[in-house]
């Protein structure tokens, strides 16, 4: 019955049939694209990293050397310079996950359980209406109001505080970052909470539970895969970050970002700039570990 | 039922004066959502130690009756009371009341154990007793040994078990129970119906139990006393046995049971279709009616007869398979037959629908 169908459709129903009981060929078809842009360019440029920083330069003639060597990376150990910029570059990037945490648990919670629909809906809006402008806008703004003579100092100064010298600074990176990255932070915890049934929370309270200790005793451990998941956002994007050190950040605010940027660029050393690009790499590795085993990627 | 309240407490009692007092008493309770009227100036009593559940279809005001005893909702206006103190506004847990939730709510990231254990945490009991108190909780429930397994590990009726050992933990004087069946299949309900009214027996003396249900089934199974709900009101506030055979008006009538509903002199009369006669055909009864039957089912035990009276009223009819085949069940269908009952077992109905709003309950 079946075949005599099939012999009187046409061939689009014959390749659709030919698919169906080939589930292996749907998948190919599916993910060849995907997969040649993955192994070309993701896995390609990666491995290229790791074998470029493996390679050196003539100190004289700027011209590449291919003979293996760890010379990169002895130099990275060696030199405190870069230890420091690492060090300050893991440390930032920590406080500003750190930072985004504690400001987006409340507003998340708000938005998702105690706000009425239209203002949830409101703040949902306004979480993401900066992704829409540019990066290099908002971090400018930051510098404008951070600045020695900007409108912050102007305020505080206004109001009889006194002024503070944050802008250029490690500061005002932090405070950048913060701002920069706090939806990222704030749209997965928003989904975790949002998850959590409210009888979970009414079950708390009913069991003689205030406030506090449901958020501790419930609450916290049903969204920390919400936080992990927005803390590999947060850490990895100032992980990788030169622009705001640049805009806002002082003379002793170098990333490493910076110091790539400048290794490719300005001193035409791309080995070295491959073998210090590698330690966010292995950074984010461990993180993404960590990440992994609090839950990050379910709740993703 | 004044009688059932008064004999509780002796007059000579210190505490007479809180244990005469029902275990909750809402007073013209109203609780709306915006434009929707939940519950309508609502009141009731339930006694202490007694099984008190509140049957209605979804939408009722039922559940919303049970949150704003637990202190989930606070009622737009009225006074709610447990053991004669004012908690109207008190928060959920500074009352001394437990609830199953009828997702049992329990927590994913903690162990049975810790689950059952979570309200002891919460007073400060030392870990040990804390401990001692949960394996107990869950022998009563008659779950022993699965306090270190995750809720997840469990099946539906084994967690819901463990939702009525974490709130009968903390000795609540009042346990309030959000339909906690109605996830389980029939077979395992009829069982923990059973099981729930055997734990409120040996329980009573010191525990109210107010159960939600929308199945009439279980709430005549369990209960002491039903609330039926509709509406957002109180329809009727009685025994099984008397929503059951006495019901105030044609929606109980309708809710509780089968009804049938006879139109005669004017008004209208209710029976069951379990107390209504097949006469014989030498047999002669006054109040007989005749019709057709239109529709047999057969059900097993019984078999349900749709009978068309020649007045224009359709009757129900169950009757036992005594002796009665499958077979000759079958060939009913389009017979005449004569019918008749007890003039007590008919209940004759108010025209309208009580002030639902007050509930003669107590």
């Amino acid at each position: 019955m079946a075949s005599n169908a099939l012999a009187a459709g046409s061939a689009r129903t014959r390749a659709s049939a030919a698919l169906f009981r080939r589930p292996w060929l749907r998948a190919t078809l599916l993910l060849s694209a995907p997969g040649a842009w993955f192994v070309l360019i993701y896995l390609a440029a990666l491995v290229l990293l790791f074998v470029s920083a493996l390679w050196s330069v003539e100190s004289f003639t700027g011209k590449l050397e291919h003979t293996w060597t760890l010379e990169n990376f002895e130099t990275l150990v060696k030199v405190p310079a870069y230890r420091t910029v690492a060090l300050r570059t893991i440390g930032i990037a920590a406080a500003v996950t750190v930072t985004d945490a504690l400001l987006a648990v409340p507003f998340a919670f708000y938005a998702a359980r105690v706000a009425p629909r239209r203002v949830s809906s409101f703040l949902f809006v306004a979480v993401l209406i900066p992704l829409w402008s540019s990066y290099l806008v908002r971090v400018f703004a930051w510098r404008l109001i951070l600045a020695h003579d900007g409108i912050l100092n102007w305020t505080l100064e206004e109001v009889g505080f006194g002024s503070v010298n944050i802008g250029y600074s490690n500061w005002a990176m932090w405070i950048v970052f913060s701002y920069i990255w706090l939806p990222f932070m704030i749209l997965p915890v928003w989904a975790a909470i949002e998850r959590v049934p409210s009888s979970y929370l009414e079950a708390s309270a009913d069991l003689g539970a205030r406030g506090w200790r449901t958020f501790r005793s419930v609450l916290f451990p049903l969204i920390v895969p919400g936080i992990a998941a927005g803390a590999i956002f947060t850490f990895s994007l100032t992980l990788g970050d030169f622009i705001t050190p640049t805009l806002v950040g002082g003379a002793g605010s170098q990333l490493i970002g910076n110091v790539v940027y400048q290794n490719v660029g300005v001193a035409n050393n791309i080995p070295f700039a491959a073998a210090f690009a590698v330690v966010p790499v292995i950074v984010m590795g461990l993180f993404l570990l960590l990440a992994r085993r609090l839950g990050a990627f379910e709740a993703l | 039922m004044d009688a059932h309240s008064a004999h509780r407490a002796p007059p000579d009692d210190a505490a007479s004066a809180a244990s005469t007092a029902p275990a909750v008493r809402l007073l013209d309770v109203r609780k709306t959502y915006g434009d929707v009227v939940a519950v309508e100036r609502l009141s009731v009593e339930v006694l202490a130690g007694e099984f008190f559940t509140m049957l209605g279809p979804s939408g009722s005001g039922k559940t919303t009756t049970l949150r704003v005893i637990a202190g989930f909702e606070l009622p737009d206006s009225g006074r709610i009371e447990l053991h004669g103190a004012d908690v109207t506004r008190t928060a959920p847990y500074e009352r001394s009341v437990n609830t199953v939730f009828q997702d049992y709510a329990l927590f994913p990231h903690m162990s049975v154990r810790e689950n059952v254990a979570y309200g002891l945490r919460v007073q400060g009991v030392p870990k040990a007793q804390r401990k001692r108190r949960a394996d107990e909780a869950l022998e009563m429930v008659r779950l022993p040994g699965v306090g270190d397994r995750k809720p997840i590990a469990l099946s539906g009726g084994q967690r819901q078990r463990v939702a009525l050992a974490r709130a009968l933990v903390n000795r609540p004087r009042v346990l309030l129970l959000d339909e906690p069946l109605g996830a389980l299949d029939l077979k395992l309900r009829e069982e923990m119906q059973l099981e729930l009214k055997a734990i409120q027996r040996e329980l009573s003396e010191n525990i109210t139990f107010i159960y939600v249900t929308h199945d009439q089934d279980e709430a005549l199974t369990m209960s002491d006393r039903i609330a039926v709900f509709s509406d957002g009101r109180i329809e009727q506030v009685g025994t099984p046995g008397e929503v059951y055979e006495r019901p105030a008006n044609a929606f109980v009538a309708g809710f509780v049971g089968t009804s049938n509903i006879v139109h005669r002199g004017g008004r209208e009369v209710m029976i069951r279709p379990e107390k209504i006669r097949v006469l014989a055909a030498d047999e002669h009864d006054a109040g007989a009616v005749e019709g057709t039957v239109r529709e047999v089912a057969y059900l097993g035990s019984v078999t349900r007869y749709t009978v068309a009276l020649d007045g224009g009223d359709t009757l129900v009819v169950i009757r036992q398979n005594l002796d009665t085949s499958a077979e000759q069940a079958a060939q009913e269908r389009g017979r005449r037959l004569r019918l008749a009952w007890r003039e007590e077992d008919a209940a004759h109905l108010e025209e309208k629908p009580t002030d639902g709003g007050v509930a003669d309950g107590a």
